[in-house]
């Protein structure tokens, strides 16, 4: 497929079926691979929607400074498009994050602030809010508030899925900024009311908890607990065991959030088989496993990769 | 029929330090009947006025029994039950 620039090839990604981790040909799973977006991750399409909308209201001019609180691949989607289109880049992130992430933020030329390994995600999301009163001429973009994030997903995710798979029954993904399962969500039931809408959370051991315990109560803007029919809450143990898996029997390498949504995907699986009802359940792989091999968790027996696993942030 | 329930630290001075306890029933609500028979007392650490007190939250088999029925929920042999304290406000 040709296009005129990377930009331009944003999204279209594949749908692919997954015949040895589905229980039968009545209940079958179906894997969007958003790692293949132009930096690997489903958070292109988030940057690339949010700097548009910013440009169109005027917001955002060659030269601008654009700020955004991440720690991930948001911060590294947003590097790449104000690469592209002329705008300096900051990022402010939790000093402990891997080494990776810091490699690939300043690869792609963004400029990085480190907030305090204790306050986790919320004290990069203070620190950013003051930097933003100190220099009034920066953007900030706002992936957890910015109806773009959500928007990306209801104009292109959505509608991908559904042409894909007109039969959806279910569409799970994991829940962060909740942009996805927002958009998307909203996209489906306008055009199957019965479909199904599932969240994965992430469930943090009690050491994480105990570093992350500003954020305790962080309700994303974004948020409408309508859209969704369920949500399940994923143990560490659990999304590394379906990473794993995924990678086992499908031999797709995906990153661990992708194992707590499997595993959000495999419960509504079994309860429809239980139920004797037939399903065709999407499921997101937000991105491929290269940035989280320094964790561990693909090294070993899954008890050690557990154990290494431990005390850190997996989604 | 046994149902497996994890217990969190806050609650095992009730289950004499034991992390996971085994239970019966055929809903949520007739689980915690049956824990309280053995364990005094944890039934009212988790329901109040006949529903789920607002800072715990219980996952069957990793899912949110608030979007399946609450203490209405059905359970099953080999069913999985994990209790957790929620955390301040909530994620609601």
């Amino acid at each position: 497929m040709r296009y005129d620039s990377l930009l331009d090839s944003l999204g279209g990604t594949p749908l692919v079926g997954l015949p040895r981790l589905s229980p039968s040909p009545r209940v079958r799973l179906w894997a969007k691979l958003e790692d293949r977006n132009p930096t690997g991750s489903i958070k292109d399409r988030t940057a690339f929607f949010m700097i548009e909308q910013a440009e169109k209201d005027g917001l955002l001019s060659p030269g601008c400074t654009i700020l955004e609180p991440t720690s991930g691949n948001t911060g590294i989607s947003l590097a790449m498009v104000a690469k592209l289109r002329g705008y300096r880049m900051v990022c402010v992130m939790p000093e402990n994050t891997s080494a990776e992430r810091k490699q690939l933020l300043a690869m792609w030329g963004a400029e990085v602030h480190f907030s305090e390994a204790a306050g986790g995600s919320n004290e990069a999301v203070r620190v950013a809010k003051e930097m933003a009163v100190a220099n009034p001429d920066w953007v900030m973009l706002y992936q957890y508030g910015n109806p773009a994030n959500a928007r990306a997903h209801y104009e292109t995710t959505g509608p991908e899925i559904l042409a894909d798979l007109p039969e959806i029954t279910h569409f799970v993904a994991g829940l962060g900024t909740t942009g996805t399962l927002m958009g998307v969500g909203r996209y489906l039931r306008e055009h199957k009311p019965d479909v199904r809408i599932v969240a994965a959370e992430p469930r943090y051991g009690e050491l994480v908890y105990g570093l992350r315990n500003l954020d305790e109560g962080f309700v994303p803007e974004l948020y409408d607990e309508s859209v969704l029919t369920t949500r399940f809450s994923v143990p560490s143990d659990a999304a590394l065991k379906r990473t794993r898996e995924l990678l086992d029997k499908e031999g797709i390498f995906a990153g661990v959030s992708t194992g707590g949504a499997l595993h959000a995907a495999l419960g509504m699986a079994r309860k429809a088989e239980k139920a004797g009802e037939r399903a065709d359940i999407a499921f997101i792989i937000a991105d491929a496993g290269w940035k989280y091999l320094s964790t561990g968790a693909y090294e070993g027996t899954l008890e050690e990769a557990e154990e290494r696993l431990d005390g850190q942030l997996w989604a | 029929m046994a149902i497996e329930v994890r217990i969190p630290t806050i609650l095992r001075n009730l289950t004499g330090d034991a992390k996971v306890v085994e239970g019966n029933g055929d809903t949520l609500g007739e689980l915690f009947a049956d824990l309280d028979a053995r364990y005094p007392g944890i039934a009212e650490r988790l329901v109040d006025g006949g529903k789920l007190r607002r800072f715990i939250n219980v996952y069957l088999n990793d899912e949110d029994v608030r979007f399946v029925g609450g203490l209405d929920a059905k359970l099953s042999d080999g069913d999985n039950v994990t209790v957790l304290p929620a955390v301040a406000g909530g994620s609601r």
